[in-house]
């Protein structure tokens, strides 16, 4: 497999270093960057393999385009943004640190036009001084016809990446697990309190964002127990993994604490290095942790220095210079400066030195610097100078970095003096450490500003989780391990277990390990580097969102001076990064900017995600056809045989016509109607809600829940009730049938059984619990069939003994009997208008009711009909539903104000008597019909006066148009609508029905919201 | 997520749960006959409080009963639970 580069053509790996990393040196792997083939090994990450192939420029920045490389090396790193994949699977915006290097990996540069090295945008970077922060807003939204001209290319201009517009080929899931003892983060802290958790028997999840786990002990040449560090390592996670109770997650990013000890994490699978890309499953898994006790080992990140020219390829923070030449044996370059305000910088030196890279300097702002460090780096005879400053850097032609410049360093002065130019391609720098404290901060702890070590310091009397290693504060590396032991064993304790005397020791660290040596050292307290006279470049504080030390000035004397105003205005901390490395120090320039200390000026807040999640991962399998569950009414297949058309309603799939031999929509909603208007028509009303409700106090209950009266209503009849919220408005309508005298069977419309259950429940349960009543749901224990038509008796009578004549089973009667041999009742109502039945027999027994009445009707010409002709005539017949009972509409508004009882209490009483409620000028449902006989009134129209055709906006509205269609049975288009005023002010008066959208009016006539058959002779018969 | 003790079905995410205002012992549904301007504080009226809060809860999926549950609402923590007055805790 392993093929020498010279043979295949593709370019050595010019940076890599002969020896050492923790890659697989014997295995090759190929991928691509904007369309060169370059390759890479095992171990690698897409950016160490970049830098290996001595790849600088990766993207172009933000707003000004400016070039831009590999500033860190894990999850903060805020410039190297790239796309992978190609097609359905481009993925924008995605850190090359945080990829691991597969073979065939696709990855290209963003935010370039042409190309990377030639970008057009660029050409307008000598213009950027005229383009401070808010540039674009202050100038183009005045006048305002400019900015919908303007916006789109600005748009284009300043942002990153751009979206697939396929969907996602790759699939995702998610899953639960609970736990004794989470611990997030798997460096030295981490895999000790793991391993200390396991010891006292606790059900250990381990979680690292990284796909090696280890943490620091990789990135630094650190020695444990006499052996590299990479060796303990491998013991303790040989420890961990061989027990069940333990589940070690890498590539694993815990991305929010949530409440009670409830996490989210985001495992990247397809970055774990066992996972094998041939073998299909889910590319990401979103883990939902419940965990007993959490275990934060979460490290710190490292801040940047600002000085101009900061934003070079080739500045990068010390620390990850590091991690580059010892875990990934990458030379991120030829010849190096080290710029750091405190002892760190002097590790990042004697590595640089280690791996045969000269260091031309290392600069430190600190006047006098001594200490076991400083002293082993001059001793190698590298150039210390102390009290000076980098004040400005140059780059080549391709935008790398060529040079910077030295200064001396005044404290508290405005310009550095001229500086002495240093020819390198590296500046590593380090302003000092930021615990990561987000997963601690997420539930609403305040981190603390502590001036000693110039970081944020976790709030000591929120947030519950243990805090172990570095994110509790920056320690040597011995008590660094320790206080994992300790926060293991704390947890374990915590959760329930009983602690082990001994097991789990803490490894020996050599005496001479620069980790034991740097902190508590000195810090200096420089934020950002006075800018020279003339300066090749800015000085960046925010990487990704292109914010400068001057923007942040500005946005202060603008009047933002609140650290939310300035990251709003000036999008510092904004980006996918959410300024990890950038925050802080934006903070310390508006505190000082404000001459107020940094506790005064507060933070912004931490919110989950702690890193971007993929929209899939969050969506899990839930897409396509698990998106929602789906209800089928007991019918659905036979209906399906029938030839049914389904529709979506809420959760349900519902018949919406019943097409024959090639009929349009509008053609078998007309036959259906007809049909059944004529002869015979069925139709399933499974879907409406029922409840049962049984006990002494039923009556008075539905008393206390309807508007209308129930203790009078015989049993063997049914009552059509309305149902208001305590606002008095109306909730919900149906009928109510007295099976027995503490017996009730209540329908609910479609969309509201849910509500309606709840509302019940709650009246029952928290207002009237003295009331001997029992509610249950049994929408889905029936099967319902609605027959309607004038031969709908005459087909009855052919599947059952039941006496269904007019006299025995009169119009709102309910009978109990057998139909077609099916147990059944059978309630004389209407929906359509016509002379109707509904049967309901146990859903099982739908499908046999459906055939055995398809096979009895067909002599007298039954059709099935949908929800479509079901909705034609019942606006026909003036009832009214959902776009009417829309929340906004009293009894009153709907024209059922005489049902409302005066002799009673019931829910919404109260309030319905409210003057503005029974004001007649409130919008009250009409009838509309076109005045020329012929024109469709749309539903969602808007209703004026005539004398307002054609007038400019705004024109004074009088109502709207709820429901509509084309009157089959009447001959025109009818429609209802909601009218200032109503009828009494109205009737007969022709309105302008508008549509805005379409740009239609319609002149239409206002009647009664009864089209036919109002005085309800065909119900009757 | 919270955790949220049902008093029948013991801790469930608060998923599984509908929030449903003030405790009904401090936030009484007033007497048919009271004056409209109590009907309407009371329905559109409703403090907000910072810290301890005595709330109405439902286990919507569950056992479908409404309970009463103590909560900070500013650290979220769950003090107590109980049934509603008269019904009898089955804990």
């Amino acid at each position: 497999m392993t093929k020498a580069p010279d043979e295949t053509g593709i370019a050595p790996q010019a940076c890599r270093l002969e020896t050492g990393g923790h890659i697989d040196r014997d295995r090759t792997l190929r991928f691509r960057f904007d369309g060169r083939t370059l390759t890479g090994h095992p171990g690698d990450t897409l950016a160490s393999a970049l830098l290996a192939n001595g790849v600088r420029l990766v993207a172009r920045s933000f707003k000004y385009h400016t070039p831009r490389g590999i500033l860190a090396e894990g999850a903060e790193d805020p410039s190297g943004l790239v796309a992978l994949g190609r097609g359905a699977r481009h993925e924008p915006n995605t850190r090359a640190t945080m990829t691991t290097l597969t073979d065939g990996l696709e990855a290209r540069s963003q935010n370039a036009w042409p190309s990377l090295r030639w970008d057009a945008a660029a050409l307008m970077r000598p213009l950027s001084a005229f383009m401070p922060v808010g540039f674009y807003y202050k100038t183009f939204q005045w006048p305002p016809q400019v900015w919908p001209l303007a916006e789109p290319v600005l748009r284009r201009m300043a942002g990153l990446g751009t979206s697939p517009r396929q969907p996602d080929p790759d699939t995702y899931e998610h899953r639960t697990a609970h736990c004794d003892v989470l611990v997030v983060g798997a460096g030295p802290a981490g895999l000790m309190a793991a391993w200390a958790a396991l010891a006292a028997g606790a059900r250990v999840i381990l979680a690292d964002e990284r796909a090696s786990l280890g943490g620091c002990l990789l990135k630094e040449r650190t020695v444990l127990n006499d052996a590299p560090a990479a060796d303990w390592v491998q013991t303790v996670l040989g420890e961990l993994t061989s027990d069940s109770r333990v589940t070690v997650l890498p590539a694993t990013t815990v991305t929010g604490q949530h409440d009670h000890g409830f996490w989210l994490a985001a495992e990247r699978i397809y970055d774990r290095p066992d996972t094998d890309p041939a073998a299909a499953g889910p590319r990401q898994r979103l883990w939902h942790i419940r965990a007993k006790q959490t275990v934060l080992a979460t490290g710190a990140i490292e801040r940047p220095l600002v000085f101009a020219g900061n934003d070079r390829p080739g500045v990068m923070l010390a620390g990850s210079v590091r991690a580059y030449l010892n875990q990934y044996a990458v030379a991120p370059g030829h010849k190096a400066v080290v710029f750091a305000s405190h002892d760190e910088g002097y590790r990042t030196a004697l590595d640089l030195v280690a791996a045969g890279i000269p260091v031309a300097a290392v600069v430190d702002p600190r006047a006098d610097v001594r200490g076991p460090l400083p002293d082993r780096v001059r001793a190698l005879g590298v150039p210390v100078r102390d009290g000076y400053v980098i004040g400005d850097t140059r780059g080549t032609a391709s935008g790398g970095l060529s040079a910077v410049s030295v200064h001396r360093y005044r404290t508290g002065g405005d310009m550095v003096s001229v500086g002495e130019w240093l020819d390198i391609d590296l500046l590593a720098t380090s302003g000092g450490w930021n615990p990561t404290l987000h997963l601690h901060a997420h539930t609403g702890a305040r981190p603390i500003w502590d001036a000693e070590t110039l970081a944020f310091q976790p709030d000591p009397d929120r947030g519950p989780a243990w805090l172990a290693g570095a994110c509790g504060g920056l320690k040597p590396l011995d008590a660094v391990l320790l206080s994992g032991r300790e926060a293991g064993r704390g947890a374990a304790e915590a959760a329930g277990l009983r602690l082990p005397e001994g097991g789990s020791p803490c490894p020996t660290v050599a005496p001479d390990d620069p980790a034991q040596a740097t902190a508590g050292t000195r810090r200096a307290a420089l934020w950002a580097v006075p800018k020279p006279a003339v300066a090749n470049g800015k000085r960046f504080v925010d990487l990704q969102s292109d914010v400068t030390v001057e923007d942040v000035a500005l946005a202060h004397r603008e009047g933002l001076e609140s650290v939310e105003h300035l990251k709003r205005y000036t999008a510092l901390g904004m980006g996918t990064d959410q300024g990890k490395t950038s925050n802080v120090t934006g903070l310390t320039l508006l505190a000082a900017a404000r001459h107020q200390p940094i506790p005064e000026v507060g933070t912004t807040t931490f919110r989950a995600p702690y890193t971007p999640i993929t929209l899939g991962a969050l969506a899990g399998t839930a897409t396509g056809e698990q998106f929602a569950p789906v209800r089928r009414s007991p019918l659905h297949d036979v209906q399906a045989e029938a030839g049914a058309v389904f529709q979506a309603t809420g959760l349900w799939l519902r018949p919406r016509f019943f097409p024959r031999d090639g009929e349009t929509l509008a053609e078998a909603v007309q036959r259906e109607v007809r049909t059944t208007r004529e002869r015979v028509g069925m139709v399933d009303v499974s879907f409406l809600g029922k409840i049962d409700i049984q006990g002494p106090d039923a009556a008075e209950f539905l008393n206390r829940v309807y508007v209308n009266g129930w203790t009078g209503l015989p049993v063997g009849k049914v009552r059509y009730g309305l149902m208001l919220r305590e606002d008095g408005m109306v909730l919900d309508d149906g009928t109510t049938a007295r099976l027995a005298e503490d017996h009730f069977a209540m329908t609910t419309t479609t969309a509201n059984a849910g509500r309606v259950m709840e509302h019940l429940e709650h009246a029952l349960q928290v207002y009237w619990p003295e009331l001997d009543v029992r509610l249950v749901s049994t929408t889905d224990a029936w099967a319902a069939i609605a027959l309607a038509g004038p031969r709908s008796r005459q087909l009855l009578t052919f599947v059952t003994d039941l006496d269904v004549s007019n006299d025995a089973l009169p119009f709102m009667g309910v009978a109990t009997g057998d139909v077609c041999g099916i147990p059944a009742r059978v309630f004389r109502i209407s929906f359509s208008g016509e002379l109707a039945y509904e049967i309901n027999v146990p859903a099982g027994y739908g499908e046999t009711l459906w055939r055995r009445l398809s096979q009895a009707g067909s002599a007298l010409g039954l059709t099935p009909y949908g929800s479509e002709a079901l909705g034609v005539m019942r606006i026909e017949k003036g009832h009214v539903a959902g776009p009417e009972l829309d929340g906004r509409t009293t009894p009153h508004d709907l024209g059922l104000g005489r049902m409302v009882s005066t002799k009673k209490s019931f829910i919404g009483h109260r309030l319905l008597e409210r003057p503005a409620l029974t004001d007649p000028d409130r919008p009250r449902l009409v009838g509309l019909v076109p005045e020329d006989g012929r024109t469709r009134l749309l539903a969602g129209s808007q209703i004026i006066a005539v004398e307002h055709a054609g007038a400019p906006p705004p024109i004074p509205r009088l109502g709207h148009i709820s429901s509509a269609c084309s009157g089959p049975s009447v001959g025109h288009p009818v429609a209802l609508g909601f009218l200032t005023g109503g009828l009494e002010q109205w009737a007969d008066q022709t309105v302008l029905v508008t549509y805005p959208l379409k740009g239609t009016q319609v002149r239409a006539r206002v009647v009664p919201p009864q089209f036919y058959d109002p005085e309800g002779s065909r119900q009757n018969a | 997520m919270m955790l949220i003790p049902c008093p029948w079905c013991g801790p469930r995410p608060r998923v599984e749960f509908t929030y449903g205002g003030p405790d009904p012992s401090t936030h009484p549904r007033p007497a048919d006959t009271a004056p409209l301007d109590v009907w309407t504080r009371y329905v559109y009226e409703r403090d907000n409080p910072k810290g301890e809060a005595r709330e109405l809860w439902r286990h919507g999926a569950g056992c479908r009963q409404w309970f009463v549950v103590e909560r900070d609402t500013v650290t979220h923590a769950v003090a107590a639970s109980e049934p509603l007055p008269g019904v009898e805790d089955p804990r």
